[in-house]
């Protein structure tokens, strides 16, 4: 029972991990009034660049540092996702195109080019691997993962990233809501007339705020193959369906970076319930039904959804322009 | 007096519409300067060109004697320019002070100190008088409240050169009369302060000197007290006006809507129509005045069967071609419609209901007609002559029928909406606000247009905000007080005293002081406005 709980726990975290990435890169791209449906293409550059780069060190470095691993596979998959942020940034804000339209097609070209690159890498195998960045990245807290019995093993046996991204979540929700920097992005993104007349340059705002997202949301792609998927880069398109995931979560915290926290980890919970539930509760035979168990996730974000609107709360609400192009001069 | 501002030879044009054509103006501190035009003469985006938003296509700016480049809203706070625009810049979600401190550098290192900047804030607020709570949010906030905040917005950020755009569109006489003390406390601290509108009794009672706008091209300036009413609507509109309108004697007086014991239950629970009972002929116009919010676009709705009444209401309309009534309760919108009753109803937001904002007056025309036609494919012949038509008539400025009517000024927009329900040549016509912004020019051209339909046969419901008008311009008139009929008048014996009075008449039953406030209010409004 318990070992079984446990598992779950960890498995939820680390999973949990990703698209919490995946969902405060959204969040601040978000409340700048963009919203960027390009986050699994994302995800899927930001992991492809991440373990390419690890993988080439690995393997052309006589003996890999695990510390230049983690930094070049770290560098390497911020820059590339932050690529297809700044793709997205230049054709919604500079040409103004719609958004949701190159959002998707952000999608598609993420992962068209992290497929047709890893095939290099794959070299016509199913997977292939990167043994020294994961153990790098998925490297447990010493001492405090194994001397405090089931607490270490729930709180601190994870590799750093999942720590960052909970510091990054709070570094994210004072950012936004403490600083002026941060009440000016939320500006542009209640109202780009209001700050632009404010004196606050809305498309840098904007630029800055998507491309810094995507960048963030990248991480979670990279985590995803570096620790939580064991180093492995393989054929299987998982990391899209992770990227939507991401997506939904945005929703589901109201855009509160903070709610990310917990909201990732429910989510994770929530993801390997058909797992883990069946056999706590003792159901064994649970193939046939596991999709619908993984259906769950997405289940939680519409009833969030309708809550959120029937609570009218204006807080709650996505920032106002979201999705809109603004033009100045507009009449 | 010195100059402030200095404007040489500004030109502005959106794609094939000249806004300003080479206009030379100075604006000097220690004055109110009003500028002066009707709608789409190019006074917004005048100031527009001043405060950053637009960029001028040729011409100089020279501020303080020196001459400069506004290219963002933030060169014109470093000039010291500040705008308070007729669509006010707020974020809803942001608390007063949130609003203020938007976009300004912060004192220690990008930290938010609210604190200190509540503090500034209310001593701003303290200085003119004003009543703001800086941790209010502004989705709670009254009209009149965030136009304040807009104002305490500038003055934190140091503008000595105020602009504000229409800022009496939204207000009442009370709040009008606080915002002009306000404007003279700041002209005697030396500020140049810019007032755009196009109410004369307002440039009148508050400016010094007048500049006057036609079709994007500078008229001239002249000092207020040289002027009357008289000459600046000539300057305005270009030719003599007379400001009174006609009044044909109804003809053929047939009924055409009886409305017996209406009743329409809010949304809240609370009966928003009690009672009511009026008929409507054709050939005449039938006014409803009211104090806003007694029910009168309930009213309307409720004929047009877009709200369903309670049990027991009835409008029976008498259709031209038919001896019977029919029951216009129970029935779909559509149906009512194509009977011939038709509402034209003019938000506040002109663009947002009634109109597609991207498509051009052909295409909106379609909307209405959309289900007529028997072809697969779109008749795109007659919504585009009838375009053509309503254009001419009406002489809605735009490049063509195709052309985008969000890029059209707010009057156009509000012609093609009126023309479109004339159009359709109905035998019933509500209109709602129907100048609602309008500038005088237009208002008359509106009210010219309901008289062709009252000569027509046509029995026009004419909702309207302007007693005088509704005194002018109706053959009788209905008041509504809090969701009831107090009464319905002769417009030609009516008096402006003996309607206000009928306004206000239940409430004044039951709570006295607060509604005769109303009363006074009403009045005062009216009589104001009536110069438009």
């Amino acid at each position: 029972m318990i070992p079984n709980l446990l598992a779950w726990l960890l498995r939820a975290i680390q999973f949990g991990t990703i698209i919490m990435f995946g969902s405060m890169g959204e969040i601040l791209t978000e409340k700048s009034g963009n919203l960027n449906l390009g986050v699994p293409g994302i995800m899927y550059l930001g992991s492809f660049a991440g373990f390419a780069s690890a993988y080439l060190y690995e393997n052309h470095a006589e003996n890999p540092v695990p510390f230049l691993c983690v930094v070049i596979a770290l560098l390497c998959g911020f820059l590339a996702s932050a690529l297809g942020g700044l793709i997205y940034s230049f054709l919604t804000i500079t040409l103004r195109a719609n958004q949701n339209v190159t959002g998707l097609a952000l999608t598609t070209f993420g992962m068209g080019v992290a497929n047709f690159f890893g095939g290099y890498l794959l070299k016509g195998e199913v997977y292939t691997a990167a043994p020294v960045s994961n153990a790098a990245f998925s490297a447990k807290i010493p001492f405090l993962s194994d001397h405090l019995g089931l607490f270490g093993d729930a709180v601190f046996s994870y590799g750093f990233l999942a720590y960052t991204a909970i510091l990054l979540a709070i570094l994210l929700h004072v950012f936004l809501n403490k600083t002026r920097t941060g009440l000016n992005l939320r500006a542009v993104g209640e109202n780009p007339a209001t700050a632009d007349a404010a004196g606050i340059n809305v498309t840098k705002y904007k630029y800055l705020a998507t491309v810094i997202g995507a960048g963030i949301s990248g991480i979670g792609g990279l985590y995803y193959v570096l620790d939580y998927n064991n180093g492995i880069w393989a054929t299987t398109g998982q990391v899209e369906a992770l990227g939507w995931l991401a997506v939904a979560l945005v929703i589901f915290t109201t855009w509160y970076p903070l709610n990310a926290i917990w909201g990732a980890y429910l989510f994770g919970m929530l993801y390997w319930l058909y797992n883990f539930l069946p056999k706590l509760i003792g159901i064994t035979n649970i193939d046939r039904t596991s999709s619908l168990w993984q259906m769950i996730p997405y289940i939680v974000t519409i009833l969030v959804l309708v809550g959120v609107s029937l609570r009218r709360k204006r807080e709650s609400q996505p920032p106002a322009s979201l999705g809109l192009a603004y033009f100045r001069e507009e009449r | 007096m010195e100059d402030a501002i200095r404007l040489v030879g500004i030109t502005k044009t959106f794609g094939e519409i000249r806004a300003n054509r080479d206009i030379s103006l100075t604006i000097r501190r220690g004055e109110i300067l009003s500028l002066l035009g009707e709608n789409g003469s190019g006074k917004t985006t005048l100031m527009n060109i001043l405060s950053g938003i637009y960029f001028p296509d040729a011409g100089q700016v020279f501020v303080g004697g020196r001459e400069v480049t506004i290219a963002s809203p933030k060169d014109a706070f470093d000039l010291g320019i500040g705008m308070i625009h007729q669509h006010f810049k707020l974020v809803d979600v942001f608390t007063a002070a949130e609003n203020i401190i938007l976009g300004l550098p912060g004192e220690r290192r990008g930290r938010l100190d609210m604190k200190a900047v509540e503090e500034k804030v209310r001593r701003i607020c303290d200085r003119y008088g004003f009543d703001i709570e800086p941790d209010q949010k502004v989705y709670e906030m009254t009209v009149s409240q965030k136009q304040t905040l807009e104002i305490v917005k500038v003055l934190y950020r140091g503008a000595d050169i105020l602009i504000l755009d229409e800022p009496t569109a939204v207000l009442t006489p009370q709040e009008t009369e606080k915002l002009f003390a306000v404007m003279r406390e700041m002209k005697k601290d030396g500020r140049a302060v810019v007032i755009i509108t196009h109410k004369l009794h307002e440039v009148l009672s508050v400016s010094d000197r007048v500049s006057i706008l036609r079709k994007g091209e500078y008229i001239g300036t002249v000092d207020t007290k040289d002027a009357t009413e008289l000459s600046l609507t000539e300057m305005m509109v270009g030719k003599k006006v007379t400001l009174d309108i006609e009044r044909p004697e109804p003809e053929n007086r047939v009924k055409r809507i009886e409305v017996k014991n209406l009743n329409v239950m809010g949304p809240e629970g609370v009966p928003v129509l009690k009672d009511i009972s009026f008929e409507a002929y054709g050939g005449e116009i039938l006014g409803i005045a009211g104090i806003s919010g007694c029910g009168q676009k309930e009213l309307l709705e409720a004929v047009a069967g877009l709200t369903i009444p309670m049990a027991g209401s009835s409008v029976e309309y008498f259709p031209p071609d038919a001896d019977k009534p029919e029951q216009l309760v129970g029935r779909s919108p559509r149906e009512i419609k194509d009977m011939g009753v038709h509402l034209s109803f003019v938000p506040e937001d002109r663009l947002g209901m009634g109109l597609v904002a991207s498509m051009g007056m052909a295409d909106n025309m379609m909307l209405k007609s959309y289900e007529k036609g028997s072809s697969f494919f779109i008749e795109k012949k007659a919504p585009r002559e009838l375009a053509e038509a309503v254009k001419d008539e009406l002489a809605v400025v735009t490049p063509s029928v195709g052309y985008p009517v969000r890029r059209l000024s707010g009057g156009n927009v509000q012609k093609v909406l009126v023309g479109r329900e004339i159009a359709a040549a109905p035998s019933v016509l509500m209109t709602a606000y129907a100048v609602r912004g309008l500038d005088i020019g237009t208002s008359y051209q509106i009210y010219h247009l309901l008289n062709e339909q009252k000569k027509k046969g046509v029995a026009v419901i004419y909702v309207g905000e302007d007693l005088d008008v509704l005194i002018d311009l109706c053959d009788r008139i209905l008041v509504l007080c809090a969701g009831q009929v107090t009464g319905i008048v002769d417009g030609r014996e009516a008096t402006k005293e003996g309607i206000g009075l009928l306004m206000t008449k239940i409430a004044r039953t039951d709570d006295g002081h607060r509604h005769l406030g109303h009363a006074d209010t009403t009045e005062t409004t009216e009589g104001g406005a009536a110069h438009e």
